[in-house]
């Protein structure tokens, strides 16, 4: 083995300086990324941020104009889709409407060569239909199935295969939101048990963040930001991270003091608020555009007339929406000149004091170090 | 409720009634015309003597050459057509520049905005002595026949008949998600493959349509062969053509046409079945 394939053997998927562009529009932009072997990657980003793309670079439907891509160490740039060790789940699952459920999942054994045998191919699929739990259904059409049937026949016709890597195209896009969330875990379990690298993408944050172990974020072509679910959730890089993972609360404004533990920001009601600078951003600058970020959970929610000392950053506000979760309660928090805060409560142990109606005058805080500043990119 | 109800009846009979009176007057009232025709007398000038005979049908095969002409060269033009209309459908739906796409197709047509007759009477110049022979004599290869040929019926068959067969196929492999390309390459499956497995099969419908299209119309054709052809090759048509026009044996050529629609009826239902059993698509069995 030569110290080239060393260095990238744990990787299934590398994308080196990889540029694609259709005609005039760049949809991927210079972009490198490494997928670890066995695990579940997301492309997570907008429609057209260049996420689509880069899965069709990989499955070889387009070809990069500039820049390498990688499949189990290979270069696979000139290798047609047909040639090349991945298989993918559509969105629309593209099902061959002129064959039965048996004859879609056992299309991909069938154009190998030397073919197995109809014995062997029967076996195999089979097998695959009581993996995603569809025994008896080989001989149904494939349109008489239901949208939640669909994606499983889909599924069974990728994974026959045994692909290095599964690409899977927004597959639970078209489900509804029950039958989405157990497909999501059913996706995470199938790809624990098959130990094969799965690649999502996804316009779905929710979707992103609960199944993947990376998550790569995509804006006009180029990743904005990358790393696990976690990280990304506690430590995004800019204003465009924190807002589509999960859900943040923003307050604009100016930076007018930069030290060693934060920033101090003159936000557009006229309050100086501190925060804690961003991991891996770029260094803040006196006079630039930034934002306070607080997480809807980091914030607490207390009676107006308590008297509590908070050590932290105080507002007053009143209530004017509630949604109760069941083990949380959402509330919409109307401040005094500062804008609404989103604030998520959970659940008092002692269950009696910290509700509170809409109307009821509050008091919102929050430690300094629990909120961000981002720069506006 | 009931009311509506039975004004939407009388709506919908108003509406239907012009097509009603067209296919009456126009198809099922000639029919019978012709089939009282085909079991009549001729008259002494030629024309329709009443009387009840079946003489005609008993003298069918006095026009044997005609019927066996014509049930060769409709299969064979339409599969001739076939082979050429396919690849241009699939050039125009698949292939080509979604910009030049509406251009090409206008394109397929344009020759139609003028009469097949002389269209045909074009062909007669460029297959005659004068048009191609003469370039092929120039280039070296004497002695070439093209006009008056089967070859050169079976060519106009080809050139009249290509649209009928091209938006058919068009249509259906327009409409084919190209997705299922995709997904057939990502399995594995090369072009050829592909094609074989995927386009071919989801194209079907539009093959079948385009197919009983030409071959009906074929059945029927006369202007072909007896300008291409030269009068030795003999279609249905021109026998009744013949029979009608020239020795006014109207009750002869009735029996013709009779037994004409007859075997019509016969191969297009049975193709039909045989069709629709094969296409298991399910989807897309609206064209037929």
């Amino acid at each position: 083995m030569t110290a080239q394939s060393k260095i990238t053997k744990t990787y299934d998927i590398e994308f080196k300086g990889v540029t694609k562009r259709f005609g005039d529009v760049v949809a991927v932009d210079n972009v490198s990324l490494s997928v670890e072997r066995g695990s579940f990657f997301s492309f997570l980003g907008p429609s057209g941020c260049g996420k689509t793309s880069s899965l069709r670079l990989i499955a070889g439907f387009d070809q990069p104009t500039e820049g390498d891509v990688f499949i189990g160490g290979h270069s696979v740039v000139g290798t047609p889709s047909h040639k090349r060790p991945v298989n993918m789940v559509f969105q629309q699952y593209a099902l061959f409407p002129h064959m039965d459920v048996r004859d879609n999942i056992a299309y991909g054994l069938r154009q190998r060569s030397p073919k197995p045998s109809n014995q062997e191919i029967l076996k195999r699929v089979d097998e695959t239909l009581e993996m995603v739990r569809l025994s008896g259904y080989g001989k149904r059409r494939v349109w008489e199935l239901s949208g939640g049937q669909q994606q499983r026949v889909a599924l069974a016709r990728a994974l026959i295969n045994r692909p290095t890597c599964l690409l899977l195209d927004e597959p639970l896009a078209a489900l509804d939101r029950k039958l989405r969330s157990e497909m999501q875990m059913e996706l995470q379990t199938l790809q624990r048990d098959v130990g094969i690298t799965f690649i999502l993408v996804t316009h779905d944050q929710e979707e992103a963040l609960s199944m993947s172990d990376r998550i790569c974020i995509m804006r006009e072509g180029k990743i904005v930001q990358s790393g696990s679910p976690r990280d990304l959730y506690d430590n995004p890089r800019n204003r465009y991270v924190a807002d589509f993972v999960g859900k943040t609360n923003f307050f604009n404004g100016k930076i007018c003091d930069v030290n060693a533990t934060g920033a101090t920001i003159q936000i557009d009601s006229g309050l100086s608020l501190l925060g804690a600078p961003a991991k891996g951003a770029a260094p803040l600058i006196i006079g630039g555009k930034a934002s306070i970020a607080v997480r809807p959970e980091m914030i607490s929610i207390t009676a107006a007339d308590h008297t509590k000392f908070h050590p932290g950053v105080s507002l007053p506000g009143k209530v004017i929406n509630r949604i109760f979760l069941g083990e949380r309660s959402e509330y919409l928090i109307e401040t005094q000149g500062h804008g609404e805060v989103l604030v998520l409560s959970p659940k008092n142990i002692t269950g009696s004091t910290q509700s509170f109606v809409p109307g009821d005058q509050v008091s919102i805080s929050w430690q300094a170090e629990s909120a961000l500043v981002l720069a506006d990119t | 409720m009931k009311q509506q109800s039975k004004s939407n009846r009388w709506l919908t009979a108003a509406l239907l009634t012009p097509t009603g009176l067209w296919f009456a007057f126009m198809l099922v009232l000639p029919l019978i015309v012709i089939l009282v025709f085909s079991f009549g007398e001729r008259a002494a000038v030629g024309g329709y003597a009443g009387g009840f005979t079946l003489e005609h049908y008993a003298n069918l095969g006095a026009r044997l050459k005609a019927f066996s002409n014509t049930l060769t060269y409709a299969p064979i033009g339409t599969f001739l057509s076939l082979l050429v209309a396919y690849p241009l459908a699939y050039y125009l739906a698949i292939k080509v520049n979604r910009r030049y796409k509406l251009m090409l197709l206008v394109l397929v047509i344009v020759p139609f905005w003028t009469s097949l007759l002389i269209r045909t009477y074009a062909w007669i110049y460029l297959l005659g002595g004068k048009g191609i022979p003469s370039i092929l004599d120039w280039i070296g290869i004497e002695d070439v026949r093209l006009i008056n040929t089967p070859g050169a019926v079976l060519m106009g068959i080809v050139y009249g008949y290509l649209p009928l067969m091209v938006f058919p196929i068009y249509v259906s492999l327009d409409k084919l998600n190209k997705s299922y390309l995709e997904a057939s390459s990502d399995l594995g499956a090369s072009p050829y493959k592909t094609f074989m497995q995927v386009t071919l099969p989801l194209s079907m419908p539009g093959v079948a349509t385009g197919c009983m299209l030409v071959f009906i119309l074929l059945m029927g054709e006369f202007l072909i062969p007896a300008f291409l052809g030269g009068g030795k090759v003999f279609f249905i048509g021109n026998a009744l053509v013949d029979l009608f026009l020239q020795s006014r044996n109207w009750p002869f050529g009735s029996a013709i046409s009779i037994t004409l629609v007859v075997i019509m009826l016969i191969t297009v239902s049975l193709y039909m079945r045989m069709t629709l059993r094969n296409s298991k698509t399910g989807v897309d069995e609206s064209l037929m």
